[in-house]
């Protein structure tokens, strides 16, 4: 066998290791990505213009300052106005929390109003509270809406975790590239690391995939066992595909 | 008769039980409950209502007409709340229904807890439905009574099966809103909107999307509930012949003015205006 | 220096340095986005060739490699290739990653040009490639403008990962000053606040611009 392979293998648990550490940060960093992307989404469309203002300057403020930045800023300099070193997956986790939860507040945004106008005047028409029309009728319903996007961020979150590695915290890409070091095959080493996160993400974009269908089958939308296997569409994080308005039920 | 959902007690029930069809019980006299008081409604410097004034009766049956455009369904709009006024109070029970009495007796536009408390007098219909496609038939009625007047749950769900058997769709209690047809779909939010035990409803053109087939069934259910109930209707419809059979009242608008008002008899049979006569030519 | 303050003197030092690295920033996202889209072009024009043995593993490839991630690629590339110069590995695979994303905003756009004029076109019997550059594109264009300059901006905050290849960027430039005097909260809060001057304005454009093309 090929010196990549056998040495991949006789080190299977530290390969198993990165792996876990690249998981860990890309299931954390979604997590409050994802609890941040509500906040700031919902603040968005907050009747309070400080609130929106808020909402506003944060998301512009970590969408412009480039992820890679912001890491670095949190890993480098933090500790030198702190005093406190945070650990490199700390670091990690809330630079992609920080990053993708401002992208994500647009994808609840834009998913709140696609919900279309005449299911927030029927929930008015019933009495609704503010609260109540959002919890009860609008969420359910943007929330189908949301996940093509979201799956987008998550695989761009999952396809910046290699960042760990230039702050030194022990992921899958350092792993291999250990392995790489140690025997010389660049190419092979390379397009298995590659391999590796084209698995991860294809994994992940199934599940989200079934999330969806079961989401849209609550809505009464069925959809066909084909959906499931489909690729994402291709979007940066940058554009986030915009929902198209629903007509009227 | 016990098992009627629509009835509050079996006394009022009773009250406007038989009557022919076009006389004023009694018990429609007195106060309004609704009354518009120089109302103006305008989207920038398009002006849809113009200073407009009516009343309507508690228990009475109101049908407006007039061309798309009249400002007909504005007047269901503002009484639920749904658009903000540009002049004028809308009274209702004597209370104003968006502002709120300052000290002084002057008036204020009412907070959005205010304007829940005017709410709950009142319930609508839509001409799109608007269920919830998040829930199934029985949540979309059970939902609002439920979280909004916090009534149990059994109770809530019970009443909810006897409006359907009322609706005729006893059978689609765990069906979802998509399984169903438009005329079902209608059914459903009529008996949604009843569940709040509204006493002033609102009916926006609530035929105009079905299929023509379907129209029949909805209208003979809302004459059955104008005829069984004492709710207060105010109805915007095209469709002419209902809204001879059920209105004790019929309000012909043309550009944002009522331009005539009267009974079903006097308007269809015989009416004043020459705008009525062109309307009334154009559409029966 | 252990304060907790900003060292304004240090800052000074800072900013010529990150606003030289700024100039290779801004000439990798021109060139590596110019290969982007023409790519892009190719791509999905490739994607409608009438043959799945054409569209099938042009369709896996893309796939792979827009759901695998730039930094691996870069790495990987710039060591395959070691004999290259960084900058053009940079430049070349930033292209080809972002010309997945390009060739699926183009094929959006060719799929919005309605059927009718394809139709039209062969009606007045004009020959494909006249089709394609007189009818369809031009009317593509339109659609596709905004969302391609959104990738331009996604990929001038993803141009920091050629410093990982030695490329003298403006994050390159930070990450020396900073590791050189230990001042890396001046360094980095700079080279953020320059990102952010240049992407927020650019951004807002493209908002007007989306806005303008009626969407």
């Amino acid at each position: 066998m090929n010196t990549f392979f056998t040495a991949f293998f006789d080190n299977l648990p530290q390969v198993l290791s990165g792996l876990g550490v690249t998981a860990e940060a890309t299931v954390l960093g979604a997590v409050i990505a994802f609890a941040l992307s509500f906040v700031l989404g919902l603040m968005a469309g907050h009747r309070n213009i400080v609130v929106r203002g808020v909402s506003r300057t944060v998301v512009e403020f970590f969408r412009g300052t480039s992820l890679y930045v912001q890491l670095f800023w949190l890993y480098y300099a933090l500790p030198l106005l702190t005093g406190y070193q945070l650990s490199a997956l700390f670091c990690g986790v809330v630079a992609f929390a920080l990053n993708f939860g401002a992208y994500g507040s647009e994808v609840v945004r834009g998913g709140i109003n696609a919900v279309p106008r005449a299911q927030w005047e029927a929930a008015v028409a019933l009495n609704l509270s503010p609260y109540q029309r959002m919890r009860r009728v609008i969420l359910p319903q943007a929330l189908a809406q949301m996940i093509p996007p979201f799956t987008n961020l998550l695989i761009q979150l999952l396809k910046a975790t290699p960042l760990l590695w230039l702050i030194s915290a022990a992921d899958l890409m350092t792993v291999i590239q250990q392995l790489r070091d140690r025997t010389g095959e660049s190419l092979i080493a390379y397009v298995t690391l590659l391999v590796c996160y084209f698995i991860i993400a294809y994994i992940l974009t199934l599940l989200m995939n079934l999330l969806e269908r079961s989401a849209k089958a609550r809505l009464g939308q069925y959809t066909g066992t084909r959906g499931l296997f489909r690729t994402r569409s291709a979007a940066g994080a940058e554009t986030v595909p915009v929902v198209p308005t629903g007509g009227a039920s | 008769m016990a098992t009627d959902p629509l009835h509050k007690t079996t006394a009022e029930s009773t009250a406007g039980a038989g009557r022919p069809a076009g006389t004023v019980p009694h018990q429609k006299s007195g106060t309004p409950i609704v009354h518009f008081d120089q109302v103006e409604k305008r989207y920038g410097d398009h002006l849809v209502l113009d200073k407009l004034d009516f009343e309507v009766k508690r228990g009475e049956h109101v049908t407006l007409i007039g061309p798309s455009g009249s400002g007909k369904t504005t007047i269901l709009r503002l009484l639920m709340t749904l658009e903000r006024l540009s002049g004028g109070v809308i009274w209702v029970d004597g209370e104003p229904l968006s502002h709120t009495r300052k000290p002084d007796g002057s008036l204020r536009a009412a907070t959005e807890k205010e304007l829940r408390e005017s709410r709950r007098k009142i319930g609508m219909v839509f001409q799109q439905f608007n269920l919830f496609p998040n829930m199934n038939v029985l949540r979309n009625i059970t939902e609002a009574p439920i979280t909004v007047l916090g009534v149990e749950r059994a109770e809530a769900e019970s009443r909810a099966r006897e409006l359907l058997e009322l609706v005729g769709l006893g059978d689609k209690v765990n069906a979802h809103p998509t399984q169903l047809s438009g005329g079902q779909q209608q059914r459903v939010a009529i008996a949604r909107a009843l569940a709040m035990r509204p006493e002033i409803l609102l009916l926006d053109e609530v035929t105009s999307a079905l299929d023509p087939e379907l129209v029949a069934g909805v209208l003979d259910l809302l004459r059955q509930i104008a005829h069984d109930t004492d709710i207060t209707m105010l109805c915007v419809t095209h469709e002419m012949n209902f809204a001879r059979d059920v209105s004790d009242q019929v309000l012909m608008f043309d550009s944002g003015r009522i331009v005539e008002q009267g009974t079903p008899e006097k308007i269809f049979t015989d009416p004043e205006h020459k705008r009525t006569r062109e309307f009334l030519n154009a559409v029966l | 220096m252990s304060g907790a303050k900003f060292d304004w003197s240090a800052a000074g030092e800072v900013l010529p340095m990150l606003l030289r690295g700024f100039e290779i920033t801004l000439l990798a996202t021109v060139l590596g986005f110019l290969v982007g889209a023409v790519l892009g072009l190719l791509i999905a024009i490739a994607r409608r060739a009438p043959t799945r043995f054409v569209t099938a593993p042009v369709r896996g490839l893309m796939e792979f490699i827009r759901s695998t991630p730039l930094l691996v690629q870069l790495v990987g590339a710039a060591t395959v290739f070691s004999s290259v110069d960084p900058l053009v590995i940079g430049i070349i695979v930033l292209g080809i990653h972002y010309a997945t994303y390009t060739s699926e905003v183009y094929r959006a756009g060719i799929d919005g040009v309605p059927k009718g004029q394809w139709e039209a076109s062969r009606a007045l019997s004009l020959s494909p490639v006249r089709t394609w550059r007189a009818v369809v594109l031009p009317q593509a264009v339109r659609n596709v403008l905004p969302a391609l300059g959104n990738y331009a901006i996604s990929m001038f905050k993803e141009t920091p990962f050629l410093a990982v290849i030695t490329v003298q960027e403006m994050v390159f430039e930070a990450r020396k000053y900073g590791a050189d005097h230990f001042a890396y909260t001046e360094a980095f809060t700079l080279a953020g606040l320059i990102f952010l001057v240049a992407s927020y304005p650019t951004s807002l454009l493209m908002r007007k611009l989306e806005k303008r093309l009626g969407h």
